[in-house]
């Protein structure tokens, strides 16, 4: 398996009612990929990230994380749905970071950060707490401890987030717009820690709107509209030549 | 001044220029406008109160026989069942409701539609009847059996406080169902995702994330159910069980002073439900959802309230200082 991409997504769909929010996409990223995905408001960039995971249930297409089918089971020659108790575990796997942090509200940064590792791995208590302290170290949230999430600015929230999802040792790191619920002058530390993140090796897929960050982190770009991936492409080669119109035009339209 | 109609019509040319500046207006002393509607009000409201106090003062009625039995035994233990049926019943509401707002979400069409009917049933029929319904469960179910862990005759299984707490409590469940059901859905949806993301369960997703944060939000109505919980146990007086109103009665039927146990029983309601009132009230602004913003309080309960936590302050000032 050793030669399989990290992460492949072949022919992924995943409709409401009868619209088609997103169509047939396909995408690898290899171990320690950082791929930005971008694209007008409604083109389905968080559907992909969310389908990723099987937060939302796709309709069609398959998802492999490091060799491992997500959601289904190879049986022969069908799929089959997988137990919900063996998806949480692959869910596990991927750690996801969400526009609005959605931190536990009842709880404090510390215990944020525990509660993966400590109820759903069941990992011993103190070995768990070091290493929350040390994540949150690393986001340079060491302050806040016992803080709850409300007494938090959105920065803070969405670093402690970050060491949220990293606790879980994840193979790949899902974004979800990270930083587009955020005051502007919030968002530069929640991008220099992903920077670090991506410096670290981590595989991250990053849905954003921040084109600054995409050019200068992003490994592979990805563009899409209405639904589908209309271009693909090593990030520097998208940002400076895109090779389709509606590309140019986005680019050109936020730059 | 006094208003006399014709001030009160609208002006009909522009007031005189001002000849003041601002900062001279803005020195001068204010004075409130005296409203003679309110005024009225306040003495017809005065006087109406006046007249009940007048009537009370010169019916036919035994003040001595109210103090007497305020503090007799018999009333005591009425009172410390009314208690304990209030927390039984309630603790049962609660564990039911939270039962039944889950499953009413739940995916599972059987579960949610069972938690729908149980809500349709409790919520739909008096709770009278329901009381009456458990405490004759004898006449259709002759014994109770659950393997290896009870077998009797209904008729001493349920005893008067078994169907005091059922009746009240499986009722209360009901209603907490929606209740919780409602606090459930006002959790932040993102929290939710958030637990899934960490490969969560839903049991544990309900226990540590979601459930707590709904108690904080259901806590005012929880307080509501409480203090109407504890006027509702006096239904349980159709079944027998000696709380506070059926020990009342069971005096009043020798004695006969009928108005004079009924007060008694009034005031130990009022005195508990002010406990409770105060309770809440502090429970309230400890998770720091007070409403102090919110609802306009009444005079009388400002005052009360105002008193009761400068009495507190005071007496925790002192012993800080011992």
């Amino acid at each position: 398996m050793s030669s399989r991409p990290l992460v492949e997504i072949s022919g992924l769909g995943k409709r409401f009612d009868t619209h088609w929010v997103l169509r047939n996409a396909s995408l690898t990223v290899e171990k320690g990929e950082v791929v930005v995905i971008l694209g007008p408001s409604g083109a389905g960039k968080t559907t992909l990230a969310r389908c990723i995971n099987f937060l939302e249930r796709p309709d069609e297409g398959v998802v492999i994380v490091d060799g491992e089918l997500m959601g289904f089971e190879l049986r022969g020659s069908s799929l089959h749905e997988l137990s919900e108790r063996r998806l949480r575990l692959q869910r596990a796997n991927l750690g996801m970071v969400f526009q609005r942090f959605n931190l536990f509200n009842n709880l404090t940064v510390l215990e944020n950060v525990m509660e993966g590792p400590r109820y759903v791995k069941r990992l011993p208590k103190a070995e768990v707490e070091d290493r929350a302290r040390s994540f949150l170290a690393r986001v340079g949230m060491s302050a806040k401890l016992d803080a709850y999430p409300a007494q938090l600015s959105g920065g803070q929230q969405q670093r402690v987030a970050i060491a949220r999802a990293l606790a879980m040792d994840p193979k790949v790191m899902l974004f979800d717009e990270p930083t587009s619920a955020l005051d502007p002058e919030l968002v530069g530390e929640v991008l220099q820690v992903m920077r670090e993140l991506a410096e670290s090796g981590m595989t991250m897929i990053v849905v954003t709107h921040e084109i600054g960050f995409a050019r200068e982190v992003g490994d592979t770009a990805v563009f899409m509209v209405g639904g589908e991936i209309i271009e693909r492409g090593p990030a520097q080669q998208v940002f400076s030549s895109p090779s389709q119109e509606r590309t140019a035009s986005f680019l050109a339209s936020v730059l | 001044m006094t208003l006399t109609g014709a001030e009160r019509k609208l002006p009909e040319q522009a007031a005189e220029p001002l000849q003041m500046s601002a900062a001279d207006l803005s020195a001068l002393p204010r004075r409130h406008r005296l409203s003679i509607g309110r005024t009225l009000s306040a003495i017809a409201v005065l006087a109406v109160l006046g007249l009940i106090c007048l009537s009370v003062a010169n019916a036919h009625f035994d003040w001595g026989v109210v103090s007497q039995y305020l503090t007799q035994g018999e009333i005591l233990s009425g009172v410390e069942r009314t208690c304990i049926l209030t927390v039984i019943a309630m603790a049962l509401g609660l564990a039911l409701g939270t039962l039944g707002g889950v499953c009413r979400l739940s995916s599972n069409r059987v579960v949610s539609s069972s938690a729908w009917l149980y809500v349709w049933f409790f919520r739909g029929t008096p709770i009278l009847v329901q009381l009456l319904l458990w405490f004759n469960l004898a006449l259709i179910f002759p014994s109770i059996s659950i393997p290896g862990i009870i077998h009797e005759p209904m008729n001493s299984f349920m005893s008067p406080l078994m169907a005091a707490t059922l009746g009240l409590g499986v009722n209360e469940g009901a209603y907490m169902s929606e209740i919780i059901r409602g606090g459930i859905l006002a959790v932040d949806p993102g929290q939710r995702e958030a637990a899934m993301t960490l490969g969560a369960s839903s049991g544990h997703m309900y226990r540590r994330i979601i459930l707590p944060q709904t108690l904080r939000i259901i806590l005012p109505t929880l307080g509501n159910e409480t203090i109407g919980m504890l006027k509702f146990t006096s239904l349980a007086s159709i079944v027998s069980y000696a709380e506070l109103l059926e020990t009342s009665q069971q005096i009043y039927e020798v004695t006969t002073k009928v108005m004079e146990l009924l007060i008694v029983a009034s005031i130990w309601y009022l005195i508990l439900t002010s406990v409770l009132t105060f309770g809440q009230y502090y429970l309230e602004r400890y998770c720091g959802r007070s409403q102090q913003h919110g609802r306009p309080r009444a005079l009388v309960e400002q005052w009360i309230m105002n008193g009761v936590t400068r009495l507190v302050e005071r007496r925790r000032a002192r012993r800080a200082v011992l």
